[in-house]
């Protein structure tokens, strides 16, 4: 403890430095230039001087701090890449493989250090747990992100994500065109889930898919519950976890899973299809956020301005993501159309689970589930 | 080697002439060992056990233990013991009945150094890796099953029990019986032919020799074989998730939830009360099979 209290003190120390820094610099800059200190709380590029200036200030500090995001996930590879080539910021790319619980875990311990991650890619529990830890800013193009998919001060956005899907191997099932479909014989032994839904986020918002198809509401998973018991009882459920091994060897040749990584079962099974049923449509994002400690204040705003730009949304859509200004795009043509269309067809409006209705499932599910 | 061939190790090691006592370094040996455990088995559990009394807010409270209560983890509770009963005691059995077929044969036999060889491995082939050679085999989706069922055979006629209670006690005999041959097959070699010989000098027959010689003397070996089974299968996770992902039918499954549901179910303080009932209950098992061991041995030397 008097350990962290030293480290917080220095931290405190550090950052009065560079304000007082940034205070005695700051005459001789011309009135469009983004401090240290105007950039650490600028809540939008123009608060920071207009988005030249943030560019400028992004690479006067030259450096860029992420974490757990993995060059072959939702294309993060490509994207990394075009952020440097653009502005010339190094990135260093921490923990490649971590979780999300690892990103808040590392903010947390880091605290004001210069290695500590700048921006955060989270998933929506954790993103909602750790508010406190996040930077308020919105991008330039924050009226295309929809209400439902940030928060309304600017901690948090949702980046990109995908639906709810039903997987299945063409060559062993008959063509899925309804969540009711599953209960015929010829789907015997051949459904599962990505998880025990008690436990997996994909698996919850599975049922919840099934939920929603079987007349329920967002706030209400017990219909979803009673579809999966009346799977159970026709003996169609398996309760073995969808893994790439079992969808490759046939055990799982249904599957309830997120579009993006159903579609990328169809590399190992070419007759995989996937299936969004259109009264259904339930979503799963991941957010970004930005770490008020950042280090690198302007280049951390920069990243998002360059992520939620037209060209950071395309490359994600190359990696079979739904970027969360996908609507927005279509409508001005912005869009990588040959990208797009080899996403999983989908007609209707996604609906997304708040975090009061994703704890009622929750508790829910903990009481009903091991009974199905 | 004698230490008068290397000085340094003279002078050591002639020092305590006077008839004292000398003060015994044969402990050193055992503190690797010792330390180990402490690291690995006994601080783990130490945690455990202060955590299942801390509260989320830090506090102390029995609070935790009240879950122990909820519909859902008593009958994971009984599904576990069930299963470790069932295949505790038909693995026990069918492993007795291995272990004596072997040791009839000649100690030195090819059979039976493959099938102790065999048992040494399969004993710990067990989790993701188990579970999947079943599916791959026999599950609904396995080469074997198909091909018998291209033959006319079809197994799962009455429906899929591989991914029933019955179908994970199936799978767990797999290393359950192993184990117990592996357990049991000292007991057997101790059993001399000279006391079947003195059975049937003395007029005795074969229940005889089976009621009143070697069957007392291996009950307290097989019942204490059949209890470290039990516990063996009691805290098994992985294979038992691999098979059976929904509903967390089994406690091992109940705590790994409350550890890391990312849905909001987690709760660390639960998952340690949960673990410290586990620990109960394997250490009232392990404690009674060391005495049942000792007391096998005292006559099978």
């Amino acid at each position: 403890m008097k350990f962290g209290k030293l480290t917080r003190h220095l931290g405190l120390a550090v950052v009065a430095v560079f304000v007082v820094a940034a205070c005695g610099s700051s005459p001789s800059n011309s009135s469009a230039s983004c401090s240290e200190s105007t950039a650490k709380t600028a809540t939008s590029a123009s608060s920071c001087g207009g988005i030249d200036a943030l560019v400028a200030a992004a690479k006067a500090e030259g450096k860029l701090n992420v974490i757990a995001l993995p060059r072959d996930w939702a294309n993060y590879g490509a994207i990394l890449d075009g952020f440097t080539a653009k502005y010339g910021i190094q990135i260093t790319s921490d923990n490649p493989t971590g979780s999300s619980q690892d990103e808040v875990d590392a903010v947390k311990n880091l605290k004001t250090s210069s290695r500590a991650p700048d921006v955060l890619d989270v998933g929506q529990a954790v993103a909602l747990a750790n508010t406190s830890l996040y930077a308020a800013y919105k991008v330039q193009t924050w009226d295309d992100i929809l209400a439902s998919q940030k928060d309304s001060t600017g901690l948090w956005y949702m980046d990109y994500g995908g639906y709810m899907s039903i997987g299945y191997d063409s060559s062993k099932v008959p063509a899925i065109t309804s969540v009711d479909d599953l209960l015929k014989s010829a789907f015997h032994g051949k459904v599962a889930l990505n998880g025990d839904p008690t436990k997996a986020n994909a698996a919850l918002n599975g049922v919840m898919m099934a939920n929603l198809a079987e007349g329920g509401t967002l706030d209400d998973i017990s219909k979803g519950v009673d579809f999966f018991h009346r799977l159970k009882q026709a003996g169609n459920l398996v309760p073995v976890q969808a893994t790439t091994a079992t969808v490759k060897n046939g055990t799982t040749p249904v599957v309830f899973d997120w579009d993006y990584l159903s579609a990328a079962h169809g590399t190992d099974v070419p007759t995989w299809k996937v299936f969004d049923p259109n009264n259904a449509i339930i979503g799963g994002f991941y957010n970004q956020a930005i770490n008020k400690n950042a280090p690198h204040p302007a280049a951390a705003r920069l990243f998002e301005e360059y992520l939620y730009s037209d060209e950071g949304q395309n490359l994600w859509l190359k990696g079979l993501a739904r970027p969360v200004r996908m609507a927005a795009m279509q409508q001005k043509g912005t869009i990588d159309a040959a990208a797009a269309a080899k996403l999983p067809q989908v007609t209707g409006t996604p609906k997304f689970l708040s975090d009061t209705q994703a704890t009622a499932a929750n508790t829910y599910l903990a009481a009903h589930w091991p009974g199905i | 080697m004698t230490a008068a061939g290397n000085p340094a190790l003279a002078i050591t090691a002639g020092r305590p002439k006077e008839g004292g006592r000398r003060f015994s370094l044969d402990w050193l040996g055992t503190v690797p060992f010792l330390a180990y455990v402490a690291v690995f088995l006994f601080l783990p559990t130490l945690i455990i056990v202060a955590g299942a009394f801390v509260s989320a807010d830090g506090g102390v409270t029995l609070g935790n233990f009240s879950a122990v209560t909820r519909s859902f983890v008593v009958r994971a509770a009984l599904n576990s013991m069930l299963i470790s009963l069932v295949t505790a005691v038909i693995g026990a059995a069918l492993g007795a009945i291995l272990t004596y077929a072997i040791a009839l044969g000649s100690p030195n036999s090819v059979l039976r150094r493959m099938v102790t060889s065999a048992c040494g491995v399969l004993a710990q082939f067990g989790g993701v890796t188990l579970a999947f050679a079943f599916l791959a085999t026999i599950g609904p989706a396995g080469f074997v099953y198909v091909m018998l069922k291209d033959h006319g055979i079809d197994f799962y006629g009455n429906g899929y029990w591989i991914y029933d209670i019955r179908g994970l006690e199936v799978v767990y005999l797999y290393f359950q019986i192993p184990l117990m041959v592996l357990v049991f097959l000292p007991a057997v070699d101790g059993i001399k032919p000279q006391w079947r010989e003195a059975t049937e000098s003395l007029g005795g027959n074969s229940w005889h020799y089976w009621r009143y010689v070697a069957g007392p003397l291996l009950f307290p070996a097989f019942l204490g074989g059949t209890l470290l089974l039990f516990a063996n299968s009691f805290s098994a996770f992985a294979t038992a998730n691999a098979l059976i992902n929904q509903g967390g039918i089994i406690l091992p499954q109940q705590i790994s939830n409350y550890v890391s549901s990312e849905t909001g179910g987690a709760d660390a303080g639960v998952a340690q009360a949960l673990a410290v009932l586990m620990i109960v209950i394997v250490t009232l098992v392990t404690v009674v099979y060391s005495l049942l061991q000792r007391r096998t041995s005292r006559w099978l030397q």
